[in-house]
């Protein structure tokens, strides 16, 4: 299929050829009137009102050849700053380059964060990738094929639209053929993007919105090396570290002596509280990590609250109060109030695979492989732990395990590059163990959330009042003593003051302003700057405990004004896009036929638009609790997505069921515990995770079209909804609401 | 010591107490065995010796002469991958995949004792396997797939 570049009658949108050809001007659109703008249009609009700004990460990288890359023979490279976390980001990104660019996809190379070759697009989190780096790529990838259309015109001396692009070939009316490779010059691309981009019409679309099988899945299913952990570079060693037994322990004495005489260990590192061995072989580095974590006298101090007592030791700690809502109605006249409290404890990310990285320091020079989800953010960090200058770091990204956050990622980067600067030219191979990995890293903060709402007369929600108690859920290096390997080296560097994130997306009160309608509503974050335990983001970071309480909240609500769930929802909604996914997820369910809950068996539903401003999700589905055992057997789930323009549609659908099981994980298992020192779920026996047992018996997943609208990043969309629709069903299923996580029927 | 591993004898010139996981990994270079904990709790690691499912991280090479011992790369490759393996890749069975190679395993087990199993007996068999990203949906059809596809072409190498 070929598609014409230029054909203003058809699309309604008229290029300017000088705009195109000087790569300057503004392209001046003008829109065929009669239907809703899509995002592209809008941003046109913008655009001549004056509102320039480059789309997703252009903004911050304008140029074009940072994005995009064309060689001679045609061969044809995309840059993203953005990192394949198994979320499958890479395939996402190789379709909208090569749907825009007019190239086939496998002809496509993709290099993902590397600080010497890709953009800066600082973390690869928060649901932002498609956002920043697939709007980056698609527009950069729309604007190299004008220039490279352009470019054709001049040489061939025609006007652009009687050329058409296709398969790296512009190919104009009368047959005269010119290939990407031999339009493009060193110059060609080195241009400034434009702020809008003449991108394809959806009914036009070869690889966005077509299940696209992911790039990366071969290697991983076949044992081809395919992470961080394969890599085996020449004269590669091998290093653990001995991690303090708590937070702040002091390392008062350690004999080395016999350890380093051990044959094939390399050496011991020592560094102020950081202690650490390198061998010439892994299990020997494990050996004599063992032996030297007994040789090594720790003060410890005790500095964590009772597990038991968490809820008011964290309330008792003093909070900074941010109003984030206050909307008031003075004509109400309020009657009765309902109120409830939620709690949940530290979860973590556990990831199966313990975080690792490779560090080799070489004539000055340090490289550093490692899973981190930010490169540069990372580098700054490293620079300052090792009193570097950051030109002479180099970070590359390395597919580790599983991210879904902040976890140890930048800790053992942070750790193999301290190991390697006292061990120069060598590899350093560092892994952390099972213990290391639940232990040290961030948690997600525990939190607290107080909702309190009064109903009017017909069953609406006339006021709602809302806060929640967090600690910071960002604590990610850059700065040195956000890294375990800074704060225990002898420099010890100090983390910063932590400070919340801010609105619109928010840290704590992420999703803590309800998107429902409601007349009188008032919301406040209580930060809590001191943090008893590590933490920092978690996958969805308080997005997933706010709507949970939130969610619950509403069923608790509408079970007071004896209303249906859904409808009760769709009663304080009016967004139409928040309407069609609660009406899909209950369509796809049966909502209104289900069977009426009770004697161990309900079923629940649960909503949010994550962050208030990125994907809708609605889920619905059964639980089954076991008599006696009170085991919770999840069984259908129906889950509604708009994503707004879809890329790929089965690496959305694995995001979802992937979130979603996730979610019923924490919410019905996880929990951080801890005595007044040390972490005690340093294992999968003590931090059990969902196993197959616990699996729902089915997990389905319903997208709404939406050709052209903006891309909303559905990564974490389903954290939420699926929390609180487990937590409804189970409230149906027993009469009992449960309001601390994890939820527990048989504590009921 | 001599290790047979995907039909092949290796010398391996380690400490037998050395666990059958480091070995794969570094001695043989190869890549599918993950280290997950190191305890026989999450499955990242296993592999099939003489046709049952094993933790390489806690199984010691010493208890190991004279044993067939398969890894994830002994049931095809990136360019001929194994029935199992093409079903991991048709359902698209994968998120971060770092527990995949122990999951196929897991289910390699299963199938080379019972042709056709039950939804129920998949699930069992893949109990002790963790996966963190929540594939589990994908893992159960990829297998469930593996399973018909092998009793619709019988004369597929099993």
């Amino acid at each position: 299929m070929t598609r014409r570049l230029e054909s203003g009658c058809e699309t309604g949108v008229r290029v300017s050829r000088r705009a195109v050809l000087q790569g300057t001007g503004a392209l001046i659109l003008a829109f065929a009137s009669g239907r809703r703008p899509t995002a592209q249009e809008a941003a046109g609009d913008r655009a001549r009102r004056g509102l320039l700004q480059r789309p997703g990460s252009l903004a911050r990288q304008p140029y074009l050849d940072g994005w995009i890359r064309i060689d001679a023979d045609g061969e044809v490279t995309a840059f993203t700053g953005k990192a394949e976390l198994g979320q499958g980001i890479k395939t996402a990104l190789l379709q909208v380059t090569a749907d825009e660019l007019a190239v086939p996809l496998e002809r496509l190379k993709l290099v993902t964060a590397d600080t010497a070759r890709t953009p800066n697009e600082g973390y690869t989190a928060g649901s932002h990738s498609m956002q920043d780096s697939g709007t980056a790529l698609r527009n950069a990838a729309a604007q190299v094929r004008e220039l490279l259309v352009a470019e054709a015109a001049r040489r061939l001396d025609i006007a652009p639209e009687r050329l058409t692009a296709n398969n790296g070939v512009v190919t104009a009316e009368d047959g005269r053929r010119v290939s990407y490779g031999e339009l493009v010059s060193d110059t060609l691309l080195h241009v400034q993007a434009q702020p809008t981009s003449r991108l394809n019409r959806p009914d036009r679309y070869r690889f966005i919105d077509r299940p696209q099988a992911r790039v990366d899945i071969p290697a991983k299913v076949t044992g081809a090396s395919a992470y961080v952990q394969d890599m085996r570079l020449p004269g590669m060693l091998h290093a653990r570290v001995v991690r303090p037994p708590s937070y702040g322990a002091q390392l008062t004495g350690v004999d080395t002596g016999d350890i380093e005489r051990m044959p094939g260990v390399v050496r011991v590192v020592r560094d102020g509280n950081f202690l650490a061995v390198v061998a010439q072989r892994e299990f020997l580095a494990i050996k004599a990590m063992r032996a030297l974590a007994t040789r090594a006298q720790w003060q410890e101090t005790a500095s964590l609250p009772q597990v038991q007592e968490l809820t008011q030791a964290l309330l008792a700690l003093p909070a900074q109060d941010y109003t984030l809502l206050d909307r008031q109605d003075p004509t109400l006249n309020l009657t009765s109030w309902h109120e409830a409290t939620f709690t949940r404890p530290y979860v973590a990310h556990a990831s199966v695979g313990p975080s690792c990285a490779i560090a080799q320091f070489q004539e000055g020079s340090l490289t550093v492989w490692t899973h981190t989800q930010g490169v540069y953010p990372d580098r700054e960090a490293i620079s300052e732990l090792l009193g570097m200058p950051s030109e002479k770091i180099r970070c590359i990204h390395v597919e580790g395990s599983g991210c879904y956050g902040h976890n140890g990622a930048d800790d053992a980067a942070a750790d193999a590059a301290l190991i390697a600067s006292h061990v120069p030219a060598h590899p350093i191979r560092l892994q952390w163990m099972r213990e290391q990995e639940c232990a040290w890293e961030p948690f997600g903060p525990a939190m607290i959330a107080r909702a309190r709402a009064s109903l009017d007369s017909r069953g609406r929600i006339a006021a709602w009042e809302y806060g929640v108690w967090s600690n910071t859920h960002a604590t990610r290096p850059g700065p040195a003593g956000n890294l375990l390997a800074g704060q225990e080296c002898a420099r010890a560097f100090r983390s910063p003051a932590p400070r919340p994130l801010p609105q619109p997306e928010g840290g704590g009160d992420r999703n803590a302003i309800p998107l429902y309608v409601i007349p009188r509503a008032k919301v406040v974050h209580h930060f809590i700057p001191s943090m008893p335990l590590r933490v920092s983001a978690l996958r969805s970071l308080g997005g997933y405990m706010n709507v949970f309480s939130i969610e619950s909240f509403m069923d608790e609500l509408a079970q007071v004004s004896r209303s249906d769930a859904v409808e009760f929802r769709l009663r304080h909604l009016e967004d139409p896009r928040a309407r069609e996914v609660i009406n899909t997820a209950a369509q796809r369910f049966g909502w209104a036929r289900r069977t009426p809950g009770g004697r161990g068996k309900g079923c629940g539903f649960g909503f949010a638009r994550y962050k208030n401003l990125a994907a809708y999700c609605a889920v619905a589905l059964e639980v089954d609790i076991e008599a006696g055992s009170g085991k919770v057997r999840v069984g259908r789930v129906v889950a509604a997505v708009d994503t707004g323009q879809v890329v790929n549609p089965d690496g959305v659908r694995n995001q979802i069921e992937g979130g979603i099981l996730q979610s019923l994980s924490w919410t019905l298992f996880e929990s951080v515990s801890f005595d007044t020192r040390r972490i005690l779920s340093v294992d999968w026996s003590k931090y059990p995770i969902m196993r197959f047992s616990a699996v729902p018996a089915s997990v389905e997943v319903h997208l709404i079209d939406r050709p052209g609208e903006e891309f909303l990043g559905c990564g974490e969309a389903s954290q939420g909804p699926a929390a609180a629709a487990v937590a409804n069903a189970l409230a149906e299923a027993t009469g009992t609401r449960l309001r601390d996580l994890p939820l527990r029927p048989q504590s009921a | 010591m001599e290790l047979r591993v995907n039909g092949v004898s290796h010398r391996v010139d380690a400490d037998p107490d050395t666990p059958l996981l480091y070995v794969l990994r570094e001695d043989l270079q190869l890549n599918a065995a993950k280290f997950g904990c190191g305890l026989g709790q999450c499955g990242a690691c296993t592999v099939v010796i003489d046709g049952t499912a094993a933790y390489s991280c806690i199984t010691p090479i010493a208890a190991l002469e004279g044993k067939q011992i398969t890894t994830l790369e002994g049931l095809g490759s990136t360019d001929r991958p194994g029935p199992l393996q093409r079903a991991f890749i048709e359902e698209q069975a994968a998120q971060c995949g770092y527990c995949i190679a122990g999951m196929i395993m897991r289910a390699h087990a299963l199938l080379l004792k019972s042709a056709h199993p039950t939804d129920a007996q998949i699930r069992t068999q893949l109990e002790p396997n963790l996966c963190r990203c929540g594939t589990h949906m994908r893992i159960l059809r990829a297998v469930r797939r593996a399973a018909e596809s092998r009793s619709a072409n019988p004369r597929e190498p099993k």
